[in-house]
């Protein structure tokens, strides 16, 4: 950059591109949405006049309840993704480079095949009379087994599968076949959310782990540590940008997510993006849809921009604390109070 | 032998066909400044990780203070390292990165703070405490990485190659440093280099690795003027080799016939030779004079003087190198400056001069 001047300009230039198409394909469509909320619905489908009597008809009791389960089940998936994905992510940046190639193209491999095509492989290995649903019973009645046989515990609601009943006595335990099957259920939403995004977990993680100095650890080891104490006090905090991106990575497609909970999660796990769909398609209010679109995406940024505030207050107060300590070790020596 | 504070026993290690250290076995005292010396690929660094527990031997044993720590993990001998890439740990302040081992062993909160104050106080880093690694210099890391691993006084501290990534002038300093903070704190240090100049500045004693196996462990003057082999000699420093064979002998004093058609060469037999011996001799070009004229008769009679040709001149500040041809051999010589020296005359290309030492300057390095 010969001339400041010159090298701003070149610097616009190269950003216009990228920056006029968010402006035109993501920044203008979320103000026409928000203003759609604020019109009526006709009856054949379109668009109505200003009024706020889309908000006023947003009463449904439903709604509060289904924002809370998308948020929850999304947290979940999150959690379950970022747990699966960390050890996966730190066992890939260790490997030679060959084998690091054709891991990366393992996690990489199912977005050759569709989407709605995998969910629906799914939707058929958890059929009733699949091998998985077998497995999933064998399991529940070990687990009603095991929980009658310790004499004085109860067995608990998660243990049979939440909604069947159970009966401790003689006989032990029943299970209700026809209310614990694996598929329409909650379980299935959030087995296969984790399955489908589990690789964009992976993938920042990954990317952050393989720039991580491995002899880090070496040296947390060296220093008395044992092996998870190094992985949970440096690798972990080493490669946290990565874990926020993942996170974001996944929370995000997971509240938005309707394909999965429209095909595998029958009347049981019905979340906002279904109800989105609902409104939009089959009852042709974009105005009603709009509206849900907004206040899902209100219920998921106001806590973030305050976490994001919390930390960085936080951050702030933690530097002014650590000036103060170094003025008071510069001028009392050790004896300053930490 | 397990009575003496650190030994190495008959340690093997191998990397599938490369043995990298081959039978070694080294005793090294408490409180020492021990190098081990050689160039990059001897097996050096293999024999400090194996104290610091990252690799195990495939044969041998290690002991340390009469405990054998051969099977140790890393995180249960007290024998700190110092990476060559320093390993500060980035998230976190240099006073946390020093106290990372007096909080593992959980330690009382009053002794971890006094203990990290009093050493960054030590190494003159108190203003900097509460900094992260990236914000530091080289040499500030250097040292926070030195405090890091002496803070919980282990049994012995492991450096690798520490100043290697230190401009000249920082190094130098940081020997220095190096060599007070021995003396302060008096625990064990073990230090792997390939910088002869490091090794020779610091040491008490050093092992000249090669090939996975020591050639020589002594003192550092011992090394340089009494190398065992002639590995030792050419790496340790420069040196001339002549090789030969004895010629006669007479009383403590050798002549040796050179296989270039070099004249006899006269030598202290210490090694107390037949004659007919084959025999590598090493003279150090500091140890060779080049004058214009010969040496004068005060001298004595019996020392090797040899007319020659100026080949090349190397002015290198301190000394002047000159590379010299004398009966079809190539002899390096060292001339220190002096104002003393002025009054000769001037030495340049192609001029006809007479080389000459001592011949106890002479030292025979290899018997075949």
């Amino acid at each position: 950059m010969s001339a400041p001047g010159r090298g701003r300009k070149a610097e616009w230039l190269v950003t216009m591109p990228s920056f006029a198409w968010l402006l035109v394909f993501f920044a203008a469509p979320s103000l026409i949405v928000l203003a759609f909320t604020f019109h009526g619905h006709t009856a054949n489908g379109g668009v109505g006049e200003w009024s706020l009597s889309t908000w006023r008809e947003l009463v449904d009791p439903d709604y509060p309840t289904i924002v809370w389960k998308t948020i929850r089940i999304s947290f979940e998936v999150t959690v379950w993704s970022i747990l699966l994905a960390l050890p996966c992510a730190y066992a890939a940046a260790r490997m030679t480079k060959r084998w690091r190639a054709l891991v990366a193209g393992a996690i990489m491999l199912p977005f050759w095949t569709s989407f709605v095509v995998r969910v629906f492989a799914w939707k058929t290995m958890l059929h009733p009379d699949g091998w998985l649903q077998t497995c999933y019973h064998a399991w529940l009645h070990f687990k009603c087994w095991l929980y009658a046989w310790i004499p004085g515990v109860g067995v608990p609601a998660w243990a049979h599968g939440g909604t069947g009943d159970c009966l401790i006595g003689v006989a032990g335990c029943a299970i209700d076949a026809a209310s614990t099957t694996m598929i329409d259920s909650e379980l299935a939403v959030v087995l296969v959310s984790v399955y489908s995004f589990l690789p964009f977990a992976i993938m920042p993680m990954y990317t952050a782990a393989e720039k991580f100095d491995f002899s880090l650890l070496e040296a947390a080891r060296d220093l008395g540590a044992k092996n998870f104490y190094a992985f949970r006090k440096i690798f972990i905090p080493g490669i946290w940008q990565g874990i926020v991106s993942a996170v974001l990575m996944v929370f995000i497609p997971a509240v938005g997510s309707y394909v999965i909970p429209q095909m595998l999660g029958g009347t049981e796990c019905v979340l906002i993006g279904n109800k989105i769909f609902m409104r939009a398609i089959q009852n042709r209010n974009i105005p009603h849809a709009s509206a849900l679109a907004v206040l899902m995406a209100v219920s998921v940024l106001v806590p973030l921009a305050a976490a994001m505030w919390w930390k960085r207050r936080q951050t702030l107060r933690d530097r002014r604390r650590l000036e103060v300590r170094t003025a008071q070790l510069m001028t009392g020596g050790g004896e300053a109070q930490r | 032998m397990k009575d003496d504070f650190l030994v190495f026993d008959h340690v093997t290690k191998r990397f599938g066909a490369l043995t990298a250290v081959d039978d070694v076995s080294l005793t090294i005292k408490r409180g020492e400044f021990f190098s081990l010396l050689g160039p990059s690929g001897c097996g050096k660094t293999t024999l400090l990780r194996m104290l610091g527990g990252f690799e195990k031997p495939d044969s041998g044993r290690i002991y340390l203070e009469g405990k054998d720590i051969t099977d140790l993990p890393p995180n249960q001998r007290r024998v700190h390292t110092v990476f060559q890439n320093y390993a500060l740990f980035p998230t976190m302040t240099i006073w946390d990165n020093i106290a990372f081992s007096l909080k593992l062993a959980k330690r009382p909160k009053d002794e971890v703070e006094e203990k990290v104050d009093a050493i960054l106080d030590m190494i003159q880093m108190s203003e900097h405490a509460w900094k992260y690694p990236n914000q530091l210099s080289g040499g500030q890391k250097q040292r926070v990485a030195i405090a890091r691993a002496l803070v919980d006084r282990p049994q012995v501290l492991l450096l690798d190659e520490p100043l290697a990534a230190l401009d000249l002038k920082l190094r130098q300093h940081m020997l220095i440093e190096l060599d007070t903070i021995h003396d302060q704190v008096g625990i064990t240090f073990m230090y792997v280099t390939h910088d002869q100049g490091e090794a020779m500045s610091l040491s008490d004693r050093i092992a000249v690795i090669n090939r996975g196996n020591v050639e020589q462990l002594d003192v550092p003057a011992k090394i340089y003027e009494a190398p065992a082999s002639r590995f030792v000699a050419s790496f340790i420093g420069d040196t001339n080799f002549f090789s030969g064979t004895i010629a006669s002998v007479e009383g403590d004093y050798c002549t040796i016939q050179t296989e270039g058609g070099f004249p006899a060469i006269s030598a202290y037999n210490d090694r107390n030779l037949a004659v007919g011996q084959k025999v590598d001799l090493s003279v150090r070009p500091e140890k060779i004079r080049v004058t214009i004229n010969p040496p004068p008769p005060e001298k004595g009679a019996g020392i090797n003087v040899f007319p020659s040709k100026v080949q090349d001149i190397v002015y290198q500040g301190v000394y002047t190198r000159y590379w010299l041809k004398s009966s079809g051999l190539r002899v390096a010589a060292l001339k220190p400056h002096s104002r003393f020296l002025l009054d000769q005359e001037p030495i340049t290309w192609n001029d006809d001069v007479f080389v000459w030492w001592h011949p106890d300057d002479g030292y025979m390095v290899e018997v075949k």
